[in-house]
């Protein structure tokens, strides 16, 4: 098929894996690479990647929007929901994830009126369709989808719709690769550097992971030869010890990103601080509205003050996200946490680590 | 000039149900024990076993490229029957309707029935008819419930007998009946030129025992909502043994794969309703996968993977690259009503 099996052939595959374990074994330690991109989580599970290698340490990072919304922010969510005259629009995803005491699901049990949509473009829609209503569109993600919801407020202004506005839980990608990176414990060989997150960023806002920290970094695509492709590049620049910032996923990435997405969203959002589940208060990784579009901005809207409570006890996605536990590691992983009654975030979303470990790496 | 649609009244149990019962019911599914319109059918045991299922058909949208909800009533029934092996005889049908339900959709779903019972040889010998107020349920219901013979004493399929050599085998190509439907549904609708492959199974499995074969069949089933993935760890927990699949032998449609990955659906989840997975004597599995495709329904049919001893009640998947990673239930995914 068009672009689907030539990424997956196996006779390439087979060539590709057999000069990994090579490079891999001349440079005769383990190597640890983290992913910071949950489609990168599930595809190296999917395609069974981390059972080829024992001498690659394959782990995740904070790559799921989802997982990283902080529970104090989910609870926040479920404060609005609780109010009257409000639809709560979303991707999919957020409904399952539990605050400390409930879950939009369980919002939706007692009533409460939650949309989920694909795009932030329905959003818009369900507000002109309920003129009584207003309709808040819960704003996840990471610097892909932020630019659509960008655009989504600027049509928004353009048609006068005055009863829509969002909830931004925007968070970016390396301001957080650069917290870690900045924790002591923390040790990282190199970075599977998210594929479609790069195609709106480019490259150049990894260049200090190199420079400062002196570690490769490659851009990768999804598709298991794309995975294979970028882990061999990464085992090429420890082996001759040349880290820099690489493309591997060339067909969707440009260096300089998509610069017309960027000037959207920079029209729209600005940097603020942002609170990631387990990583806390990171300078300057997420968005908020700017000035003048503070009138979308749900949270000067609403009364959203929730009380500050502890993230569930025993719950170890904090350490999951920085990759210092595996998910296995945790003691309510599969026994108390599973995919049916999450405990925490990332065992919720399909592409959380916890989640995906779940699924396809039990044995 | 107005459509006709269906009353309340049409549920009453007085002249008009008579008339909807007599006009439409029975004249589609004519038949002599039908037409006495007796509370109940009497017929004569046909065989010392039976085989006796039920199952009610909620589908939204009610027509999809390649069947309808009539279809998939009547196919449905007759291939949980069929998994079996026993040869599907009799069939009921409940019609639960919506005030205002269109009287020329009913016809069309009727005459869908007649035309699936015609193919899988089987006859609706009784039913029953409710009409609840608009908004008490969306279009129509229908329940149909089944009975089967199984001539053949010898004949033990059964979710427990898959048996470590066994053979796995799919009728074909998997995965087309949900994106058919999930194609039509409002805010996913896009061009597909997929149609469901809802289908009578028993014209796939009746040859195989005409032909001697039945007693290599351990196991059967037939993957409906869950899927390919969960019918294996169904078989695997239920037998006690482990699996070993082959991604690369899945016969998946390249129209299926593309459109699961925009929509970031696993294929080996999607519901079937015509396609069976069997559990198959090693040694007899490449003579049942070759009587298979002699069949109209199993032209496309594979060896996908084998069973194991160990480890019990896991299905392993090699993947296409050669990695090998377990291969789970449907966990939790939000199913829309597709069957």
């Amino acid at each position: 098929m068009k672009y689907l099996d030539e990424y997956r052939d196996p006779a390439m595959a087979h060539d590709l894996i057999e000069r990994i374990k090579d490079l891999s074994a001349s440079i005769n330690r383990k190597t640890r690479f983290m992913e910071v991109c949950g489609s990168h989580t599930v595809a190296i599970y999917k395609a069974g990647i981390k059972s080829l290698f024992p001498n690659l340490d394959l782990i995740s990072g904070p790559g799921c929007p989802v997982c990283v919304t902080s529970s104090r922010d989910i609870d926040q969510i479920i404060r609005l929901a609780e109010l009257p005259g409000i639809i709560v629009a979303t991707f999919g995803d957020m409904i399952r994830v539990p605050g400390t005491t409930s879950s939009l699901q369980d919002e939706i049990s007692r009533g409460a009126k939650v949309s989920v949509v694909y795009s932030p473009l329905d959003a818009l829609e369900i507000a002109r369709e309920n003129q009584a209503k207003k309709v808040v569109f819960l704003a996840v993600g990471f610097e892909t989808t932020a630019p659509t919801i960008a655009a989504t407020i600027l049509q928004a202004e353009r048609e006068g719709v005055r009863n829509f506005s969002i909830l931004s839980y925007h968070k970016l990608i390396p301001p957080a690769m650069k917290a870690l990176l900045a924790e002591d414990e923390v040790r990282i060989d190199g970075f599977l550097c998210p594929g479609h997150v790069s195609a709106i960023i480019g490259s150049t806002p990894y260049e200090f992971i190199p420079k400062e920290y002196h570690i490769p970094a490659v851009i990768a695509g999804f598709e298991p030869l794309d995975i294979l492709q970028a882990l061999f590049m990464l085992l090429m620049q420890i082996k001759e010890n040349r880290p820099a910032v690489e493309i591997q996923y060339s067909r969707v990435v440009r260096p300089e990103g998509n610069p017309g997405a960027m000037k959207k969203l920079w029209q729209v959002f600005q940097p603020a601080d942002a609170t990631w589940r387990g990583l806390g208060v990171i300078p300057e990784s997420g968005l908020v509205l700017r000035q003048e579009f503070a009138h979308y901005d749900a949270s000067l809207q609403f009364d959203l003050s929730v009380e500050e409570r502890a993230d569930p006890p025993g719950c170890q996605c904090g350490q999951v996200l920085k990759g210092l536990q595996r998910p296995t590691d945790c003691p309510l992983f599969g026994r108390v946490c599973n995919p049916q009654q999450p405990i925490g975030p990332c065992m919720v979303s399909s592409e959380g680590s916890c989640a995906a470990a779940y699924k396809y790496g039990r044995s | 000039m107005e459509e006709k649609r269906i009353l309340l009244a049409h549920g009453s149990g007085g002249r008009m149900s008579r008339e909807l019962i007599e006009r439409y019911l029975v004249r589609q599914f004519e038949n002599p024990m039908l037409s006495l319109l007796n509370d109940q059918a009497v017929f004569p045991a046909p065989a010392q076993r039976l085989a006796f299922t039920t199952d009610s058909y909620v589908i939204d949208p009610i027509f999809f490229p390649g069947g309808d909800i009539g279809r998939l009533a009547v196919c449905g029934t007759v291939n949980d029957l069929a998994m079996s092996g026993a040869v599907p005889l009799y069939l009921s049908c409940s019609l639960i309707i919506e005030e205002g339900f269109l009287f020329s959709d009913l016809e069309r779903i009727l005459c869908s029935m007649k035309e699936a019972c015609e193919e899988a040889k089987v006859q609706v010998v009784t039913g029953d008819t409710k009409v609840v107020n608009r908004g008490g349920l969306d279009k129509i219901f229908i329940n149909t419930s089944g009975v089967g013979a199984l001539a053949d004493d010898n004949l033990m399929i059964c979710g427990h007998r898959a048996q470590v050599g066994d053979k796995i085998l799919v009728s074909g190509f998997l995965g087309d009946h949900e994106i058919a439907v999930l194609s039509q549904r409002k805010n996913l609708e896009f061009i597909t030129e997929i149609r469901s492959d809802s289908a009578p199974l028993n014209l796939v499995v009746e040859p195989i025992i005409q032909q001697g074969l039945g007693q290599s069949l351990h196991a059967m089933r037939d993957p409906t909502r869950g899927g390919l993935a969960t019918v294996l760890n169904e078989i695997a927990s239920q037998s006690g043994v482990g699996l070993v699949i082959e991604e690369a032998l899945i016969p998946i449609r390249d129209e299926v794969k593309g459109a699961c990955e925009i929509m970031g659906f696993d294929p080996l989840y999607l519901a079937n309703e015509g396609k069976l997975v069997a559990f198959v004597e090693g040694k007899k599995a490449h003579e049942v996968l070759s009587v298979m495709r002699d069949t109209k329904y199993g032209q496309d049919a594979q060896i996908i993977g084998e069973v194991v001893a160990e480890p019990k009640g896991v299905v392993y998947l090699r993947t296409s690259i050669g990695g090998t990673r377990i291969l789970d239930m449907l966990a939790t995914e939000q199913l829309p009503r597709i069957c």
